[in-house]
């Protein structure tokens, strides 16, 4: 173990922290503001995808296909906000899962009728398709960099676009008291198609950036979509800062597990048994870290207990 | 909570699935016995988020444990479904009391996260443990003995499962009415103003999970021996979301519910399927409109009003 593959490690935890932040971002705002459980946001993280790596393969621009995916996701986002989410807001938990369970049924099966069962492939943009040397001895992928780079912006635009504007305050006003909100005359429906919007929007951007190098497929919003719950679970509800700090965290944790459990392991069992319980234990880790946290401080990291 | 009359259609239900191997081929006889393993499934579901109130997003975690207790111990000899059935049992149970114990730290939505996120968690191992068949699962030679007796006969299985499933019922109905019973009712209803009365979640809800996880974990041994094979999609989470859908459908707080929801989705599978090869795009959308437009179930519109457990 050298230091050049500890930080290529940390790299890699930080590139999946900031994809699982743009999902998170979104989920949380949605929840902690709406009272909604959004099953079917990692839908716009694999249509964003889908058309991303459809319309830069025709036109051969990553750039044209990443605002095709992003503005697909968001018209799609408000689509569903309008149609089916609207009537949801004054039901339970358990009607939000059912109904978001159906949309993710209808927009996988979608997916699969349109583009069949093949993966498109989308290649990154030719100016970050090599690798930057970071440090003497350790080539990196550019494309990665550049996601965490992109992550790290958005972070801090959505930083700004909270604190500093008035969509911001009114976002931040809606999750301390939607009742007054809406009293003191600010269209609260117009909110809510909004902040959903923005959700899609951010989901769609991770699905995009995620396309050159995850494989694009049925299902793969599902897979994101679970760790980035635990994200918001450990980031507490509605903290978008709260998010942030979980989502490098689970990043790391989950990188770094995949990457020392073996050599851990290795340590005291013969090299079959590691190479059969690795895997097995290194996807367990960010849930163990979970567990933890969640008796530790039951309402999550960041969020003050209520008395 | 449970009149009358939902007693008649409870009989009246039962009795026409113990007429289904008289008038059906072994087709229908296993589809019917499908609708009743999912339905035992998904009482086991109602007792949890119905009568507790606890929404887990996780159950299929305990369907699919129990069915690979039943695989594991064939593998190794143990084919006697008193031992093997038990034993699935047990290890739902064991897994609920140590997910639900950590779960139950939280309420609400935190709850049906993690819940969904230690299911998954389970679906992460089962697949990639190559003792377990890793991703293509594991087969079964044959189906367990009941008591020595060869259960190989689809007829002979399906009365097995209709017996456990009225034991099911029988046993949820009577805990239901019971001090107990009433307890998590309460809960669910208002938590704080059972906790000043002076009782403990911890002694109620936790125990109410891992009944309703046990009774998944025997459906999840009675689908193994009724398909003969295991596989890691039984723990994935859209099983979870399937067995919600059908307490939903079919009526939660409903003895009759599970079972008619089971039957009510399996059929509508067969109809679809048989219209076109995406039927999850028929589905999905039809979902979301029982769910929008009407949310008794089909067992709600079997009582009256005055049966409505009064919140």
């Amino acid at each position: 173990m050298t230091a050049a593959y500890l930080s290529a490690q940390l790299l890699n935890g930080l590139q999946l922290g900031v994809m699982l932040f743009l999902l998170a971002a979104g989920m949380t705002l949605i929840f902690g503001i709406m009272g909604l459980i959004n099953l079917a946001h990692g839908s716009f993280y694999m249509v964003g995808a889908y058309v991303a790596a459809t319309v830069a393969a025709r036109s051969g621009s990553f750039l044209i296909g990443l605002g095709a995916g992003i503005a697909v996701a968001v018209v799609l986002g408000i689509l569903v906000e309008v149609t089916v989410i609207r009537p949801l807001y004054r039901r339970d938990h358990l009607q939000h899962v059912l109904v978001t369970f159906g949309l993710i049924l209808f927009f996988n099966e979608t997916t699969r009728v349109i583009w069949g069962g093949v993966s498109p492939n989308m290649p990154p943009p030719a100016l970050l398709a090599g690798n930057v040397e970071i440090m003497p001895g350790l080539p990196y992928p550019a494309y990665r960099l550049a996601i965490s780079a992109v992550g790290g912006l958005v972070a801090v635009g959505l930083a700004l676009l909270m604190a500093k504007t008035r969509i911001g305050m009114l976002i931040r006003a809606g999750a301390a008291d939607r009742a007054m909100v809406s009293a003191l005359g600010v269209n609260i429906k117009w909110l809510y198609s909004l902040i959903f919007g923005l959700g899609a929007m951010l989901a769609a951007l991770a699905g995009v950036m995620a396309g050159p190098i995850l494989a694009i497929e049925v299902g793969m919003g599902e897979n994101i979509l679970i760790q980035a719950f635990v994200v918001v679970i450990l980031g507490g509800i509605g903290s978008v800062r709260g998010s942030f700090v979980a989502a490098l965290a689970v990043g790391m944790a989950d990188s770094l597990g995949r990457a020392f459990l073996p050599l851990l392991l290795s340590q005291f069992f013969k090299p079959t048994t590691v190479s059969a319980l690795a895997p097995a234990m290194a996807s367990t880790v960010i849930y163990v870290l979970m567990a933890v946290v969640l008796l530790w401080r039951p309402q999550g990291i960041l969020v003050r207990r209520r008395a | 909570m449970i009149a009358g009359r939902e007693r008649i259609s409870v009989l009246l239900a039962l009795g026409l699935f113990a007429l289904v191997p008289f008038y059906g081929d072994s087709f229908y006889t296993a589809l019917a016995a499908k609708m009743m393993i999912f339905g035992l499934a998904a009482l086991g579901v109602d007792v949890v988020v119905g009568w507790g109130g606890m929404i887990s997003f996780g159950h299929a975690a305990f369907f699919g444990l129990g069915a690979y207790t039943v695989a594991v111990l064939s593998q190794a000899g143990l084919g006697d479904a008193l031992i093997t059935w038990p034993a699935a049992m047990l290890v739902a149970a064991l897994f609920a009391a140590v997910i639900g114990a950590l779960s139950l730290k939280t309420r609400g939505a935190s709850f049906i996260m993690l819940t969904l996120a230690f299911a998954q968690m389970l679906f992460y191992i089962v697949s990639s443990l190559p003792a377990l068949g890793s991703s293509d699962g594991l087969g079964l030679a044959k189906r367990n003995t009941l008591a020595g007796m060869t259960l190989d006969d689809i007829r002979r299985f399906y009365y097995a499962v209709l017996l456990l499933l009225v034991g099911a019922l029988a046993l949820t109905r009577h805990l239901a009415r019971s001090p107990f019973g009433r307890a998590v009712d309460g809960f669910r209803q208002n938590e704080p103003r059972m906790r000043a009365l002076g009782y403990r979640a911890d002694s109620y809800l936790l125990p109410c999970f891992i009944y309703g996880s046990a009774l998944t974990g025997l459906a999840g041994a009675l689908a193994s021996n009724q398909m003969l094979f295991v596989a890691p999609d039984m723990l994935h989470w859209i099983t979870s979301g399937t067995f919600l859908v059908i307490i939903v459908l079919g009526g939660q707080r409903t003895l009759l519910g599970p079972l008619l929801g089971a039957a009510a989705l399996i059929l509508l599978e067969e109809v679809l399927a048989e219209i076109t090869e995406h039927w999850m795009m028929i589905l999905g959308p039809l979902l979301i409109a029982i769910i929008l437009f009407g949310s008794r179930g089909i067992a709600g519109l079997l009582r009256t009003e005055s049966d409505e457990p009064t919140a």
